[in-house]
């Protein structure tokens, strides 16, 4: 097993408040690791962190061992990192399918074209990986008017789209019914297996994350206060008391925030 | 050093109403983020509605008296406008406010043209100001002195209202946070009407304020328009000292300017400008604009389509038709269609930026105009042929707008749609007081096409074959990877760039393209007119094409050509009336708090309430 991804002392301030505190872990291959913590706790901050869309305090991140620190979001992509956000971000003035040819045209370099119609590239490779998400049936509908559910799974869809070696989910099942959110990770989790994919995640859901995940970390106020399997994490008394701690309970907490 | 001192005297006095506009503009912007390009308007009316008092108003009292109640007038005046046009358009983009606005300064012109006539009037000398005082041994006018110590006293006045009334705290709330005023317990309606009238008055007291140096003309709207905008930006948008700062600087730099080099002092205006913007990109004291405050209106924008097979030949077909009009047409037909399609071409242009680039671009003039003029000045300075001179007229625009997107790229919002328009100024001055090269105000002339295409018939055979061609190229590129891509950065550009795509790299190609697009049409409309004119780089020409885009509707491929076809038709018919601008100004008006989708997005609306097609070409 090699390792993926990796971070040494990750921080990130904003002015006086540190959302991330030196934040170390490994990802390993084929591995799907949940990050948990409560509202707040430097989750998004984080992930903005690993693909580049914030740079980092201090600290640095490295993908199959090289350093990607300091990378724009779109060259940490072309190294095979696929991202879905907490909110999500679709191209509303398109179809469900062009969607997701834009990301294909994207990885096959064809941005700058002019002569060709775009719609017309890619589709059935598009239509394919809207087949995995179960969302063929919906491919030539108008994105603005897809329900949220279905917007997240488009998102996977999309990040999928250049066979990326690592994931990085940010509350994948957020806004969804509680069954769709099982089907969703194990859909997630059946590509991890069938494609040695990486994941890491996070999720508020903790039915979804005892189900699913191999391994959990507990992140509170931006540092790392928990690693182990769900077993260890459910009986660690300081994840007990961060989460009673904050008037939440395992599995009662549902959120849509930033 | 005496002469010095009265120089810095004269720019300090006239800095008085350029700081008074420029900061009712500000504050404005500051609270209700809205652009009010009928600022200078409201400064026009104030000069006339002035005017109009001090001649029934006698003596001191009555000249002071008239300078209040002009402001006050003024500012009511703005209570009307902000209460039946902008009401409407506060949450939607900048498009819409522009266009709003750009309405109102018609209707006003007109009404300015009925009531005052079209004569300029001089203004009244201040009773007992007459005559200078010696300062150091030179001349300087008593009046200019009486406003060089009011102006820090309305300043310092404004201040004190910022810094210590209800009314300044909730303002100042309002700037930093618009969130924070519903939290106070304040009626939010009547705190945007509040300013805008504080805004307007002190616009119509800076109008009547210059009267005895400036008088009243029907041209000083979009004459203070251009200064005002410059000083609020470099000061920081909705930033007081910063608009104070900044006209100062201006206004005594212009006098510096007039003495040292008379032929830049525009230029140089408009250099200052871009150098701070480039250092500090939301001017001296600006805060950096939170992304999304504008919102959207209306329905989300569709997914494009190439036209289905029965479109194309509705297209077809009337291209053929078209094509036979100089068979049956006259000549005044003729004409004027090779204007409507060199216009369309234009718009089409401008459109590919703002509707499918989503960059609100208020100075696309400058690669239309500047198209014209590298066709124009080859042909006057070089004797290029006109068949060069026309193919090379489009890569001097892309030119331009290569490096002026690469500039203005850095930029969101409304200061990208600010920087767009100091570009366009920028050009404009230099083509005024570049004489020599330029031709200045007299324009160049003599520009014909050759001899093979020197008649109408021809000429309009060549402007169908290259406007309709541009169009179809827009179109297709609009379809093509980079037209999704595009769109895929206007729509959202995190996921863009988190799927590889160069956002800016993106844009600045479309913003390179859309230029030289906006050239070729230049280009054929100075052949088409023999001679161009500075006025093909004003803002007027800017806000043309943006107008007929909105009318047309932003949010549909065929939004620009529809738009500018029936703009130019109707502005055809228009132009004959006396008073026309008012009626275009209320119809554009209408429009936006109306039929926000434009023609061809409300037609598209209606076909389906009627239930004809589900999937209506765009
Ligand atoms: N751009 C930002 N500027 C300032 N503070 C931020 C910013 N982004 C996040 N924060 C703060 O950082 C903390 C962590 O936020 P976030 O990473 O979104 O938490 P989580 O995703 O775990 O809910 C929060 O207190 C949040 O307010
Ligand atoms: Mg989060």
């Amino acid at each position: 097993m090699s390792v993926v991804l990796e971070t040494r002392g990750l921080t990130k301030a904003f002015g006086g408040l540190v959302a991330v505190d030196n934040v170390s872990f490994q990802l390993q291959e084929s591995e799907l690791l949940a990050l948990i913590g409560p509202n707040g706790a430097g989750k998004s901050t984080c992930f903005n962190m690993l693909m580049g869309q914030l740079p980092p305090t201090s600290g640095e991140v490295f993908l199959m061992g090289e350093k990607i620190t300091g990378l724009k979001p779109r060259q940490i992509w072309r190294k095979g990192v696929g991202r879905t956000f907490q909110i999500t971000a679709t191209y509303s003035s398109m179809t469900v399918v062009e969607n997701v040819q834009m990301a294909l045209l994207s990885h096959n370099g064809r941005i700058f074209r002019f002569r060709s119609q775009a719609h017309r590239l890619y589709r059935k490779e598009a239509l394919a990986l809207l087949d995995m998400v179960g969302m063929a049936d919906q491919a030539d509908r108008h994105c603005a008017v897809l329900a949220y559910g279905d917007l997240k799974r488009l998102e996977l869809a999309t990040a999928l789209a250049h066979e990326p070696t690592l994931l990085l989910m940010d509350e994948p099942t957020a806004g969804m019914a509680p069954k769709e959110r099982i089907a969703l990770m194990q859909l997630t989790a059946d590509i991890v297996r069938d494609q040695g994919v990486s994941v890491l995640f996070t999720e508020h859901d903790m039915d979804v994350v005892f189900a699913h995940s191999h391994r959990i970390m507990v992140l509170n106020r931006g540092a790392l206060i928990a690693e182990g399997s769900a077993a260890e994490i459910r009986a660690n008394p300081m994840v007990q008391e961060v989460y009673l701690g904050g008037g939440t309970v395992f599995g009662a907490e549902e959120h849509a925030d930033a | 050093m005496e002469f010095f001192v009265a120089q810095i005297l004269t720019g300090l006095a006239n800095a008085s109403s350029l700081f008074l506009v420029a900061c009712g503009l500000s504050l404005i912007f500051g609270v209700t983020r809205i652009v009010n390009f009928a600022h200078g308007s409201l400064y026009m009316l104030g000069a006339y509605i002035g005017l109009t008092l001090m001649e029934t108003l006698p003596g001191h009292v009555g000249f002071w008296g008239s300078i209040l109640l002009a402001g006050i007038a003024v500012g009511l005046i703005g209570v009307v406008i902000e209460m039946l046009v902008l009401r409407p358009v506060y949450r939607a983009p900048e498009l819409f406010q522009l266009v709003a606005t750009f309405g109102v300064i018609l209707v006003i012109q007109d009404l300015a043209l009925m009531i005052w006539g079209p004569e300029d009037q001089l203004g009244p000398r201040a009773p007992g100001l007459r005559g200078v005082f010696r300062i150091m041994g030179e001349p300087i006018p008593k009046y200019d002195i009486v406003l060089l110590i009011i102006t820090p006293i309305i300043a310092l006045a404004l201040w004190y209202m910022m810094a210590r009334t209800r009314l300044g705290v909730l303002v100042r709330a309002a700037t930093q946070d618009r969130e924070m005023v519903g939290a106070l317990g304040v009626n939010q309606a009547w705190l945007f009407t509040g300013v805008f009238a504080l805004g307007s008055a002190l616009a119509g007291l800076g109008g009547a304020l210059q009267l005895p140096k400036g008088g009243a003309d029907l041209l000083m709207d979009f004459t203070i328009l251009t200064p005002v905008f410059v000083v609020v930006v470099i000061g920081g948008m909705g930033s007081l000292p910063g608009a104070y700062l900044a006209a100062i600087i201006i206004s005594v730099l212009n006098v510096f300017g007039v003495t040292y080099i008379p032929q830049s002092t525009l230029v140089l205006m408009f250099l200052v400008m871009i150098v701070v913007l480039m250092i500090r990109p939301y001017g001296l004291f600006g805060r950096e604009e939170v992304a999304g405050e504008h919102g959207q209106v209306g329905e989300p924008e569709e997914p494009i389509k190439p036209a289905s097979r029965q479109t194309r030949l509705i297209v077809a077909a009337g291209l053929v038709l078209l094509a036979l009009l100089p068979l049956i047409g006259s000549n005044f037909a003729l004409v004027l269609s090779t204007d409507i399609l060199i216009f369309c071409l234009f718009a089409a242009s401008l459109h590919f930026l703002l509707g499918l680039g989503g960059m609100v671009s208020f100075g696309h003039a400058a690669y239309y105009g500047g198209g014209a003029y590298v066709a124009a000045l080859l042909v006057t300075w070089t004797n290029t042929p006109m068949e060069l001179a026309f193919l090379l007229a489009p890569f001097g625009a892309g030119l331009a707008a290569i490096i002026i997107g690469w500039v203005c790229l850095r930029l969101t919002g409304v200061y990208f749609a600010m920087l767009t328009l100091a570009f366009a100024q920028l050009l404009w001055s230099l083509v005024w007081q570049w004489q020599d090269v330029t031709g200045g105000d007299d324009g160049l002339v003599n520009i014909w096409p050759s001899d093979w295409l020197n008649n109408n018939t021809a000429f309009f055979y060549f402007a169908l074959l290259f406007s309709v061609g541009g169009i179809l190229v827009l179109r297709h590129v609009a379809h093509s990877p980079f037209g999704y891509a595009l769109r895929a950065a206007r729509d959202s550009q995190r996921q863009a760039e988190a799927t590889g795509i160069d956002t800016q790299r993106v844009k600045l190609l479309a913003f390179t393209f859309a230029g030289f697009m906006g050239g070729l049409a230049g280009a054929l409309f100075v052949f088409s007119k023999g001679s161009v004119f500075p006025n093909e780089l004003e803002i007027v020409r800017s806000f043309d094409a943006l107008i007929v885009v909105f009318l047309g509707g932003v949010k549909t491929l065929a939004g620009g050509v529809v738009g500018a076809a029936f703009f130019k038709g109707v502005e055809d018919i228009l132009t004959r009336f006396e008073y026309w601008r008012l009626v275009m100004g209320l119809l554009i008006i209408f429009v936006v708090v109306v039929a926000p989708e434009g023609i061809v997005g409300s037609l598209r609306r209606a076909a389906r309430r009627i239930g004809l097609g589900k999937e209506q070409p765009s």
